[in-house]
């Protein structure tokens, strides 16, 4: 591949328009998405972050504007879009008759990749489903279902990840599991284009943050412009309170690799007899 | 992407069907309501009919049963359509390279296999009950190929509603009129005891015919031209249910 291909965007949003009936969604988007980037699409309900998703994974049209993923166009060349993408969407789509394991299978031949059970069998370790990959999907507690239906959009391993309010409804342990995934995932050079509600997922993983509002994107950037939007802080001195997330960890056992503040040890002693009863 | 239409049809018709195996009361549930029929009817009902034909009844009401079995068994197709485009899953098979059209075929084909799953049952109850039949291999041949027609016609027109249903209800509420539509044929008695407007519709309605047709292969006796009448209404039902649920796919889709 050419210096000049490797530089132009994964994703690239120019005037994106979409509207339901009267309602004006999408009003003139634009985006550019850097290979290998994770980039959050921050939004009140409503703003159309899963409209923009849609859009990008070729499930519904754009009313106006162009929107290329690796140089194809979704609404031209939809099929080759296809080849390149994943999409997580906001609901998990898992199929509840079958088998964690037979879900991964069936999406490994979806793929047409050649060893679909080993594929299967390797992403039932990393997401920590080995013990369940035999029971129905339908069995499975919301966190569980959320991580197959991640593991599923990974299989084949498509250059470009669209993940649609990935840790809505997982507990934080949950959370920091697949924030983990999204990391290595960006490591690999996935491009990754999340939507979240959480601004502290957001600050926690994005390298760019773009902020969809009435319709267009109102700002792009990373944590540190975004902030230097705001007036420069002023020093103010504030006690350090740890987290209800600290807490949280602390009581059920693993803090794993939040970087946050650690835990006081008098939260912790205060903690320890609620924690034996949750026992 | 065609390339993989025959691949990717066969791996998701291997997904719906495991569905049918995983719960396979719908097969029997299919197959009671038509047993339960032919019982009444061979056993309460038929005493008082007189079909004109000397042979049993059992061996007249079978091929109505057949239709019957088939038109319920349908359902279950517009069911479990409606239930994967509402889990989303049809959205995830969408944004990954396979091919459209099999996302429909896979429940197709799924649809005839269990079909025949059932129709197969209910022959079986049908030979308990004294269905005799002199037909040939050729004739067997014939009227399994009539079998799949009808259930694939009826499939298509499953497909429909389980695409426009906006509820599980919807989705399986089309079949009643199709189990009825039997009723006013001559799968049960013949048409001509029916009054003349009654008469008209049971004569030029397809059920009519396909019975009239399955009744003659299984007797052994020469079809006429019932079969070719059959024919033309499958195919025509066929194509035209076909194209609509392609059409109502892609305006879903859009
Ligand atoms: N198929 C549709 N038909 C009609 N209106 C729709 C359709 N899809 C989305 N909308 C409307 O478009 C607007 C944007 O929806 P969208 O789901 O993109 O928002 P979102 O940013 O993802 O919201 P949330 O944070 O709640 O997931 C909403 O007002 C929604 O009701
Ligand atoms: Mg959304």
């Amino acid at each position: 591949m050419s210096v000049d291909l490797s530089l132009e965007p994964a994703l690239r949003v120019r005037g994106i328009e979409k509207s339901f009936g009267d309602l004006r969604v999408l009003r003139g988007v634009d985006l550019d998405v850097a290979p290998g980037s994770i980039v959050a699409l921050l939004g009140s309900n409503g703003a159309g972050k899963t409209t923009l998703v849609r859009i990008l994974s070729t499930l519904v049209a754009p009313d106006a504007g162009t929107a290329s993923v690796h140089g194809h166009d979704v609404v031209d060349q939809p099929g080759r879009v296809r080849e390149s993408i994943s999409l997580t969407g906001q609901f998990a789509a898992v199929d509840e008759v079958l088998t964690g394991r037979e879900n991964l299978v069936l999406v490994a031949r979806l793929r047409h990749l050649r060893d679909p059970e080993r594929v299967a069998d390797d992403l039932l370790a990393r997401f920590s489903l080995t013990d369940a990959g035999a029971r129905r999907a339908g069995t499975y507690s919301g966190g569980m279902r959320r991580r197959l239906d991640i593991a599923m959009s990974l299989v084949g391993n498509p250059p470009v990840v669209f993940l649609d309010e990935p840790t809505t409804g997982l507990d934080p342990q949950s959370r920091i599991e697949v924030w983990a995934t999204v990391r290595e995932l960006a490591r690999g050079g996935t491009t990754v284009l999340l939507t979240t509600q959480y601004l502290d997922e957001a600050e926690q993983l994005a390298d760019r943050i773009a902020i969809l509002h009435r319709g267009t994107i109102v700002q792009d950037g990373t944590l540190a412009e975004l902030k230097a939007l705001l007036p420069p802080a002023t020093v103010e001195y504030v006690e350090k309170q740890p987290s209800l997330e600290d807490v949280f960890l602390a009581l059920v056992g693993d803090a794993g690799d939040t970087d946050g503040t650690p835990v006081t040890p008098t939260t912790t002693e205060a903690a320890q007899p609620a924690g034996e009863e949750l026992r | 992407m065609t390339t993989h239409a025959l691949t990717d049809t066969r791996v998701l018709a291997g997904r719906s069907l495991r569905h049918v195996l995983r719960s396979p009361d719908t097969i029997i549930t299919t197959a009671v309501t038509p047993v339960a029929l032919m019982l009444l009817f061979v056993y309460v009902l038929g005493g008082a009919i007189d079909t004109g034909t000397g042979g049993s009844y059992v061996d007249y009401l079978l091929p109505g049963i057949l239709l019957i079995t088939v038109a319920s068994g349908v359902a279950y197709t517009s069911y479990r359509l409606f239930l994967d485009l509402q889990g989303g899953i049809v959205e995830r098979f969408r944004s990954m390279p396979v091919a459209r059209s099999s996302v429909l075929w896979a429940h197709v084909l799924t649809s005839l296999v269990a079909n025949l799953v059932s129709v197969t049952l209910v022959v079986g109850v049908g030979l308990l009950l004294g269905f005799r039949t002199d037909a040939s291999v050729g004739a067997w041949l014939a009227a399994l190929g009539i079998i799949v027609l009808f259930t694939l016609a009826l499939t298509w027109l499953a497909v429909v509603a389980g695409l426009s249903a906006r509820t599980v209800d919807g989705a399986s509420a089309f079949s009643y009129p199709l189990i009825f539509l039997p009723f006013v044929s001559s799968a049960f008695v013949p048409t001509d005891t029916m009054p003349t407007a009654v008469a008209w519709f049971a004569e030029n309605q397809p059920v009519t015919a396909v019975v009239d047709t399955l009744r003659a292969l299984f007797a052994g006796q020469p079809v006429g031209s019932d079969i070719w009448l059959a024919l033309a209404w499958l195919v025509g039902i066929l194509v035209v249910a076909q194209a609509w649920a392609v059409a109502t796919y892609r305006r879903r889709m859009r």
